[in-house]
């Protein structure tokens, strides 16, 4: 038998979502810029990285009622 | 009723009580199940002069059998002949009038078009991901797109600024047929699915779950919110109440889940769920705090606001991303799906902001 065996699937730990949060996969805990400590309660969270969060450091959805072009990391081909 | 922070421990599941039938089809069913399932045909005579609402409640009653069961009703009812043959048929039906709204559905409009990548320029429906697209990209945009386009009334708007306590409290009701087992139809489908998909979801049911606490659980937040208001969070205690469209929406989440066939759809209506959830909860929370509702129940949504940020982001780009990687094929009933759940969810929102605009 000479197939390679496929590769082993792995979830990755940083998942970046163009137009919307950074998810971390497997963190106790998150330090924002003035050194506060916020503890991780669910297996993956999701930080915010338009700035437009009322719950920060944790993206709350906001982001989708940006305009396209006000979005942080735009998708689109320019 | 006692607060109840932690469920008790040795709480045995109460099952509800068959509900009100609302034609002959209903009748003809639940007087088979209270007497002699096993002589339930599949296709009873009072099929013919069924109404729409008649034949969701009965097979919603039907689903129920599955799931929880009835008070009185034998747990063997479940796989009586009669009982499967007219779940298969009634869900076929339900099934056929879901893809004939999704093949008839008005296209985007051009700034819906417009949100999407240029990549999924294609119009939506039967196109799948473009060769060489990635899968997980693909889905987000997609659902992003369809999510967009959606201009359905929202009711989570209406209860964040006009609506009466009574009105909330109503909704909240009406909600309950869905929210005291949110999550378990889309438990269903974990055996089906290969395996990067299905680690991606029980990830996120773990957390639907409440992530080993049985007080973080959310259908348990759900009931808990109920009870701190003084309604009744028995499951199914409300189903009396539910107009057509909410029959619709829950035996739809049920029969989705529970059919292999439609594991791609199932993960669809998921991912635009959980698109819909997050703003739409803070608006929730916002109005049941301004009617002075108590503090639980608008817990409940607030934990679904931080939840379901990155619920959204799993559904989409990691869970549907992982069945289109190993199943391509299933790009449009993932599509379909996603449409289906917000197009059941406007056609609710619609019909009760309508009566209470009328009132
Ligand atoms: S990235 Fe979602 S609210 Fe900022
Ligand atoms: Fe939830
Ligand atoms: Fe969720």
């Amino acid at each position: 038998m000479s197939a390679e065996p496929p590769p082993e699937p792995s979830a990755p730990h940083v998942v970046p979502c163009p137009g919307g949060p950074l998810l971390l996969r497997g963190v106790s805990s998150v330090r924002d810029a003035d050194g506060v400590e916020h503890p991780a309660r669910r297996p993956v969270v999701a930080l915010c990285r338009c700035r437009r969060t009322s719950e920060a450091p944790w993206c709350d959805g906001t982001h989708r009622l940006l305009a396209h072009a006000q979005a942080p990391t735009g998708h689109r081909a320019p | 009723m006692p607060p109840s922070s932690t469920l008790a421990p040795a709480a045995a599941p109460r099952p509800p009580r068959l509900p009100s039938p609302r034609g002959p089809l209903g009748e003809a069913v639940v007087t088979a199940l209270d007497a002699d399932p096993e002589g339930l045909s599949g296709s009873p005579e009072a099929l013919g002069r069924a109404t729409r609402e008649d034949r969701l409640l009965t097979l919603w009653t039907l689903q129920e059998l599955h799931r929880g069961g009835f008070a009185g009703v034998e747990d063997d009812a479940e796989d009586a002949p009669g009982v499967v043959a007219l779940r298969r048929r009634l869900e076929q039906e339900l099934e056929a009038r879901l893809r004939g709204r999704w093949l008839s559905r008005a296209e985007p409009t051009e700034s819906a078009q417009s949100a999407q990548s240029a990549q999924s320029a294609e119009p939506l429906g039967p196109a799948g991901p473009p060769p060489g697209a990635e899968p997980g990209t693909w889905a987000a945009e997609a659902i992003d797109g369809l999510v967009a386009a959606d201009d359905g009334p929202s009711l989570a708007r209406f209860v964040q600024r006009r609506a009466t306590r009574a009105q909330a409290l109503e909704l909240l009701r009406l909600r309950s047929l869905y929210h005291l087992q949110e999550s378990d139809p889309v438990a269903w489908l974990v055996p089906r699915l290969p395996v990067v998909a299905k680690a991606a979801l029980v990830e996120l049911q773990y957390d639907e779950y409440g992530a080993g606490d049985p007080a973080r659980l959310h259908h348990h937040l759900f009931a808990r919110g109920l009870e701190a208001c003084g309604v009744d969070a028995a499951y199914a205690a409300h189903v009396d109440e539910a107009p057509v469209e909410i029959l619709e929406q829950v035996t739809t989440v049920t029969m989705l889940g529970a059919r292999r066939r439609l594991r791609g759809a199932a993960l669809g209506h998921l991912a635009a769920f959980e698109a819909t959830s997050c703003v739409p909860s803070r608006r929730m929370a916002q109005g049941l705090r301004r009617l002075g509702l108590p503090e639980e129940i608008g817990d409940y949504y607030r934990e679904h606001v931080l939840a379901d940020a990155v619920h959204e982001q799993l559904a989409s780009r990691v869970i549907c991303g992982a069945l289109l990687e190993a199943e391509p094929q299933l790009a449009d009933d993932v599509l379909f799906g996603a449409w289906t759940c917000l197009d059941l969810e406007a056609r609710f929102a619609g019909r009760l902001l309508d009566r209470w605009a009328a009132s």
